[in-house]
């Protein structure tokens, strides 16, 4: 062996099975996801999501608790001062249900969102360093924060069991909880595109990084979470279900709670998901390319 | 045999505004966007952005089995051809090929988790670098082992020394496994041990019929780990060929002094009334001046000189220094034919046989000079006149044998080694060992 060199190396050299090859040129236009690279990688996902999640919650008293305890805090805060004291309805749930039950599909879409805003640029010394598809870095945030989700939403419910067996409250159930998951997926894709799209114009433009935070509590307030929908006067329905958030938070309450489907605001969340999909993909895609440069 | 890796023509431009922040604002693209048709109007041409190429033109190909060291001053290109061979950038223009799995070890520990413990972050680190969970599941109890940090695997990587850190970096990447291997500089890392550890770790890449690129500011590293090379110079491939021959071109090149040097006219050439030099080389075993030489050949140094006045007994004298400064030998001439003999007026040309087997690996620069004994008088003494590179490759039949590492040293004689058997019985060897003690 040792006195191998380049020449009996050729020869004991093993025939490439594929003879498949990454090509590297400049990429022009505009252009998609390969599915195929996605999917090559789809173990890398699992493991930046299970970084993500373990990194958070380490070294942290409560650990993954905290999970539980920020939604259930503010389901408290609310309920006092808007349920208790300032009496806002809540469509004949305990108020508490019906605040938690719209925190919880928003708290994950904010989370996430600001989340992804710093996955690309908080990973610079990946990205300068090493390749892989670049979308994993907010599609793993995105799944840590679904993580927190199912986990907070088995506090929803114990909150409806407590109130159904204990307080022998009505809370009316039907049919249309099998809805649910499709109301899921819609968030989870609605989250996915705000979060792709966040993430690589904050690569360029950093004002994104300091805008979002602003941006979400304010969206929070023009979302139906801590009132219900109904609350918004009839002649302006149309315009504030333009907000794509109303769809998902209203379905969510409807699957869950037995209510009517907005079938408007759900039509304006599907079409709006779809198109931010594509629009965030192809500027992903568009600005991947400079984000070594960038980032 | 068809290559793993094909580059084309490979370009790749960056701007350099003059105070251009690495990221853009929103508002400045704003303004820039309302400035820019505005200027358009008044310069009639756009406000241009200065760029450069970092990259042009880059051709090249790699066989299954290469070793490929990439060398090159800061600046030359090297670590841009690497990130856009590991797709980390993409090329301006140019294409480049890449038959089978890249590894790129840009920096080892790319990914690790300060938080994370050893554990967590060999199974992330790997899935970053490309490999399969159950691969790395496979292969864990061996990269633990090269790394040496098996007690502290379930220890969050914080607490690591640095040492300790790296090492497990790289044993992750080490075990990867890629049919390519990009390495640039990771070598940095660890004690002499484990470095030796790692260079023999990446020869074995290259024997099992996958490539390497390496690109290292050692040269050493580069002629033990690669026999080929290319030479980068401001964005350009300036060389492509045996690492023998670049590195001593690339070696010539940088430190300014080459393995021959001439003085033409006699008012600027070293010397006295007595003597003057007009040349000093280095020449091989056939004569040939080179700039590199195989450690295990004879290098002859060479000085030209004329003899203006007759009867003096003159002395030729080499002084050897490696590139440390260290002053390896000094040698008078010692030929019989001369010794003690009064060298009449004339041209000469006095060569010392520095043997094979003998210099260790490295650059070395050469001192000639002329004296007169009793009483001295030196005649010139031409410091660094020349210089030459000893390479030592991995080849197995000199002194280093098959060992890769860095190899300590001035000299590196290969030496004759016997062992004799001594029976089964260890009693005279006891005997022996308490006479040394004693």
């Amino acid at each position: 062996m040792t006195n191998m060199n380049a020449s009996t190396a050729e020869i004991a050299a093993p025939e490439l099975k594929t003879r498949s090859y990454v090509s590297i040129e400049a990429s022009r236009g505009w252009r998609l996801f390969s599915i195929g690279e996605l999917w090559a990688h789809r173990e890398l996902l699992y493991f930046l999501t299970l970084r993500d999640l373990k990194v958070r919650y380490k070294q942290t008293a409560f650990g993954i608790a905290w999970v539980i305890v920020q939604p259930v805090l503010m389901t408290i805060i609310f309920t006092v001062f808007l349920g208790m004291l300032a009496r806002v309805p809540s469509n004949g749930l305990p108020y508490a249900i019906f605040v938690y039950s719209g925190l919880l599909p928003w708290m994950f879409f904010s989370s996430a969102v600001l989340g992804c805003t710093v996955s690309l640029t908080g990973n610079a010394n990946l990205i300068t360093k090493v390749y892989f598809p670049r979308v994993l870095m907010p599609a793993a945030n995105v799944a840590g924060r679904f993580f927190d989700f199912s986990i907070a939403f088995s506090i929803l419910l114990a909150l409806i069991t407590y109130y159904r067996v204990v307080k022998d409250y009505p809370i009316s159930m039907s049919w249309k909880l099998a809805l649910l998951p499709l109301v899921v997926i819609l968030l989870l894709l609605l989250t996915l595109g705000m979060g792709m799209l966040v993430s690589c114009v904050n690569v360029k433009y950093r004002d994104v990084g300091v805008a979002i935070p602003v941006l979400l509590q304010l969206w929070m307030f023009v979302s139906p979470i801590i009132y219900p929908l109904n609350l918004v006067p009839g002649n302006w329905r149309m315009l504030y279900s333009l907000n794509p958030i109303v769809g998902v938070i209203q379905g969510f309450r409807a699957a869950l709670f037995n209510e009517p489907f907005p079938a408007f605001a759900l039509a304006v969340t599907v079409v709006f998901t779809l198109a931010l999909l594509l629009l965030a993909a192809l500027i992903f895609r568009r600005t991947e390319k400079t984000f070594a440069d960038n980032v | 045999m068809r290559p793993i890796i094909e580059v084309n023509n490979l370009a790749k431009q960056y701007q350099i505004g003059a105070v251009r922040p690495p990221y853009q604002t929103l508002r400045e693209s704003f303004l820039n966007a309302v400035r820019i048709p505005f200027q358009r109007r008044s310069n009639g041409s756009r406000a241009r952005k200065e760029t450069i190429w970092a990259l042009k033109d880059v051709t090249f190909q790699v066989n299954p089995g290469e070793a490929v060291g990439i060398i090159g001053r800061n600046g030359a290109g090297k670590s841009t051809l690497l990130k856009i061979l590991s797709q980390i950038t993409e090329p301006t223009h140019g294409t480049a090929r890449i038959y089978g799995r890249v590894g790129s070890l840009l920096e080892v520990g790319t990914g690790f988790h300060p938080e994370l413990t050893g554990r967590e972050n060999t199974f992330l680190n790997g899935a970053i670098l490309g490999m399969k969970r159950a691969e790395i599941a496979r292969k864990f109890d061996e990269i633990v082992a090269f790394s040496e940090v098996e007690k502290f695997i379930d220890t969050p990587v914080k607490w690591y020394s640095s040492g300790m850190y790296l090492r497990l970096a790289f044993s992750v990447a080490a075990h990867f496994e890629p049919e390519i291997l990009i390495v640039d500089e990771v070598l940095a890392v660890g004690d002499a041990r484990f470095q030796s550890k790692c260079l023999n770790k990446m020869r074995d890449v290259g024997m099992k019929g996958r490539a390497v690129l390496f690109v290292s500011h050692s040269i050493s590293a580069i002629t033990r780990l690669c026999p080929r090379t290319i030479c980068l110079e401001e964005g350009r491939v300036v060389d492509d060929g045996p690492s023998s021959q670049i590195v001593s071109s690339y070696m010539s090149v940088g430190l300014g002094t080459k393995p021959e040097r001439t003085w033409q006219h006699a008012d600027t050439a070293p010397g006295d009334d007595v003597v003057r030099l007009s040349a000093v080389r280095v020449r091989s075993e056939d004569g040939g001046v080179m700039a590199a030489y195989d450690i295990r050949k004879p290098v002859r140094l060479e000085m030209e000189y004329e003899v203006l006045e007759p009867g003096h007994i003159l002395v030729p004298i080499y002084h050897v220094f490696n590139e440390e400064g260290v002053h390896v030998f000094p040698a008078r001439e010692s030929d019989p034919m001369w010794d003690g003999r009064i060298r009449p007026v004339g041209r000469y040309a006095t060569t010392a046989w520095i043997p094979g087997n003998f210099l260790a690996e490295g650059t070395f620069l050469v001192s000639a000079a002329i004296s007169t004994m009793n009483p001295v008088i030196i005649h010139f003494h031409e410091h660094q006149a020349v210089a030459f590179q000893v390479v030592d490759s991995t080849e197995g039949d000199s002194a280093r044998g098959d060992y890769g590492g860095p190899l300590p040293g001035v000299v590196r004689p290969k030496l004759r080694w016997t062992t004799d058997e001594l029976g089964k019985s260890s009693l005279p060897l006891i005997v022996e060992a308490g006479q040394f003690t004693r």
